[in-house]
């Protein structure tokens, strides 16, 4: 398959684990951020391949792991209620709120369907004049274009029975809540590929300086990952803390100026409650007044829907890198995929479920 | 204390009610079975975990078996529900070693249903019956209220005979053993897929459903000791792996650059979010040979045309029961573990 088989070659892989273990001469600690590449860390062994030392910790990059359980619980009591069409990425339909998942609601009669993007959820509400379709507006500032996209096209079409519940989240402050944690075990960040492709680098410069950290764009095929991992590596041994590319192929510095506009146009930053680690200031993208009509938490009224999280799940410590799904008391055993008892053993880019699915045995 | 064999009530199960996830070829399904259909006493007297039962008759072994077929859509690429009935239930036979003889079709129809493409649904069948070499040899109908059926639903059960000398089932599996698989996996899942949502992929991936009669047949002509098969269906080739591996009590370490995939396939999941290695497939099968053979058994099948992309994919090792491993082609591991359900495309 061309632009995916060039970058998983093993012996181009082996040449980087080389160099890594020749160029690291003492512990540290790296964080990738985002749930695509925590997966193919995973999927494909490659911390396994890494020099004793030099440890990956998984950050809150998986955008169904962090969204609240207020956020759930809204989106519960919305799909439940008659005449509603729910429409939702795949990976959220498991995730449990305070009680229930988007799968049992609609085993109880919800109307709950799985689409691939806001548009078809869009089409959706052309096809369906009778109906209320809500779109269920998860994720980064990588799937937030999208979904400024179908409310911009709503509005346009003056189509008034589509709506969006909005809990897109973004990086940046995640970041920073993340280095300001007194008790901070990373070194060095490997930032997401596909955010900086539509949101560019500018935003990562400040953090760099004021937290002395390194900060690596970087893709997600092995060798992108082994290649990032051995520049944030080089910096660190370097005494260097500067932004780097590794994923010039699709990032740009500037980042994708229409995609931009569009997110401005149709969004205002929000305070944002992320799942495991709490509120982080001006961490989420909320829709602007002008869209107001089709905001679904304002349609259907559950802007005062609270949640409760699981006292036992330790997902925010996961999250935040301070501990890694294994060292958990509940992992395996209280809590699987089949009963989570939070969102990063749901998700198959939370970090929990990764490590049960690829890792719960040790060794070959 | 309550032991296990004697217990008045049955255990609580987590769900209340049915979830999809419990018929998606994964733990919840296994769950179900266990704790629902194999509950002390079991409503099942044959509790063998096959994909048929081989039951005496008379002097002979009789191989049964049942699958309903509810997909969506009924017509897809290289394929349509009809033949599904006939191939799907003919290689539940095949997987027990045995010669598949007479069917038996089941159909539930909604009210509304367009007659002609009842017609097109029952002629596939035949044809592919006469594929097989299989009889159809009775049937029912039911008819439903609009609303109360997806349109068509078809139940098929199957008769087969299973000759002298023939042993294939999970407890014959043995450390050691050569795991090969018939072809390239995921195909059907994604031709279906693709149609269902709408998705247009540069290369249209076509259903691998077909019958897997010549494969087995080849194998035994061959003289392979054939231990054990599994059709690779619901939840694709990791899935059959884990079950196999659980009946058998050994651990399996694949080898991911040598399983099969084809270059549509593998495009369409990298930009769904989705495994291929359990992913669905309609015509293909795992099969676990002495290690001495596994040579003679790959010629056997890469000799007939449904099984030109076989390949020898793993082995199976020591260690604890139902564990699937995968050497990475970077040299790492990971585990290729049971789903909780049907695999649910990732975000980004």
């Amino acid at each position: 398959m061309r632009y995916v088989e060039e970058y998983r070659g093993a012996e181009e892989a082996h040449r980087f684990v080389q160099a890594l273990h020749a160029r690291v001469t003492r512990p540290w600690t790296l964080m990738e951020i985002c749930g695509g590449q925590t997966h193919a860390i995973v999927r494909f062994g490659i911390d396994q391949l890494l020099p004793p030392g030099l440890t990956l910790l998984h950050g809150p990059g998986c955008p169904v792991c962090v969204t609240s359980v207020e956020t759930l619980d809204k989106a519960l009591a919305i799909a439940s209620r008659p005449g509603v069409v729910f429409c939702s990425f795949g990976d959220m339909l498991r995730v449990p709120g305070s009680e229930r998942d988007l799968l049992s609601v609609k085993a109880a009669g919800a109307d709950v369907r799985i689409v691939y993007s806001p548009m078809d959820a869009l089409a959706l509400a052309e096809r369906l004049p009778g109906r209320e379709v809500v779109f269920f507006a998860v994720g980064f500032e990588t799937t937030a274009p999208a979904s400024a996209m179908a409310v911009h096209e709503a509005r346009r079409r003056g189509l008034r029975n589509f709506s969006l519940l909005a809990a897109h989240v973004l990086v940046p402050p995640a970041m920073e809540a993340i280095l300001a944690d007194r008790n901070r075990r990373v070194d060095g960040f490997l930032a997401a590929g596909h955010v900086c492709t539509i949101m560019g680098m500018e935003a990562y410069g400040p953090l760099a300086r004021a937290y002395r950290v390194p900060i690596v764009v970087t893709g997600f095929e092995p060798l992108d990952l082994l290649q990032g991992i051995h520049m944030c590596v080089a910096q660190l041994e370097d005494g260097r803390a500067a932004v780097e590319n590794q994923y010039a192929r699709a990032v740009r510095p500037p980042g994708n100026a229409p995609a931009q506009a569009m997110l401005q146009a149709v969004f205002e930053v929000v305070h944002r409650t992320w799942r495991g680690i709490g509120p982080i200031p001006s961490s989420g993208l909320g829709l602007r007044a002008a869209y107001a009509d089709w905001d679904a938490e304002r349609k259907f009224g559950v802007s005062a829907v609270g949640g409760r999280e699981d006292a036992e799940c330790r997902s925010g410590s996961v999250l935040r890198g301070l501990l890694k799904p294994p060292e958990c008391p509940a992992f395996g055993t209280r809590c699987t995929p089949e009963t989570p008892l939070g969102a990063t053993m749901v998700s198959s880019e939370g970090a929990c479920a990764a490590y049960y699915r690829y890792r719960r045995f040790t060794g070959p | 204390m309550s032991t296990l064999l004697n217990r008045s009530c049955p255990a609580p199960l987590k769900h209340s009610t049915i979830q999809l996830a419990h018929g998606g070829g994964g733990r919840l399904m296994r769950q179900l079975i266990e704790e629902v259909f194999l509950e002390p006493p079991p409503a099942l007297a044959w509790t063998e975990r096959h994909d048929s039962a081989v039951v005496p008759l008379g002097t002979e072994r009789l191989a049964l078996t049942t699958d309903s077929y509810v997909v969506t859509p009924r017509f897809f690429p290289g394929g349509d529900i009809g033949k599904l009935a006939v191939y799907g239930t003919v290689n539940d036979l095949v997987m027990s070693g045995a010669r598949p003889l007479y069917l038996s079709a089941g159909f539930i129809l909604e009210e509304g249903l367009a007659m002609e493409e009842l017609r097109r649904v029952v002629a596939s069948m035949r044809e592919a019956a006469r594929e097989c070499g299989v009889r159809l040899v009775t049937g029912d109908t039911k008819v439903v209220d609009r609303g109360k059926a997806d349109g068509l639903f078809i139940n098929t059960s199957g008769a087969g005979h299973v000759p002298e000398g023939r042993s294939v089932h999970p407890r014959r599996v043995r450390p050691g053993d050569a795991v090969l698989v018939s072809g390239d996996v995921g195909q059907h899942g994604i031709a279906v897929l693709s149609v269902r949502e709408g998705l247009a992929f540069e290369t249209p991936v076509q259903s691998d459903c077909s019958p897997l009669t010549p494969l087995v047949e080849a194998l035994f002509s061959a003289g392979v000791d054939v231990h054990a098969l599994r059709d690779t269906t619901r939840g694709g080739l990791a899935s059959a792996l884990n079950e196999l591996a659980l009946d058998g009590g050994v651990s399996v370490l694949l080898e991911e650059t040598s399983v099969p995939v084809n270059e549509a396939v593998s495009g369409a999941c990298e930009l769904l979010g989705l495994d291929p290695l359990y992913v669905a497939c309609e015509g293909r099968m795992v099969a676990f040979v002495p290690e001495p053979q596994a040579e003679v058994a790959l010629a056997a099948l890469r000799g007939h045309p449904l099984g030109v992309a076989a390949a020898r994919i793993g082995r199976v090792t020591e260690g604890p029961a139902g564990r699937v491993s995968l050497r990475t082609r970077l040299g790492g591991h990971r585990l290729l573990d049971l789903l909780s359900g049907e695999q649910l495309p990732r975000i980004c």
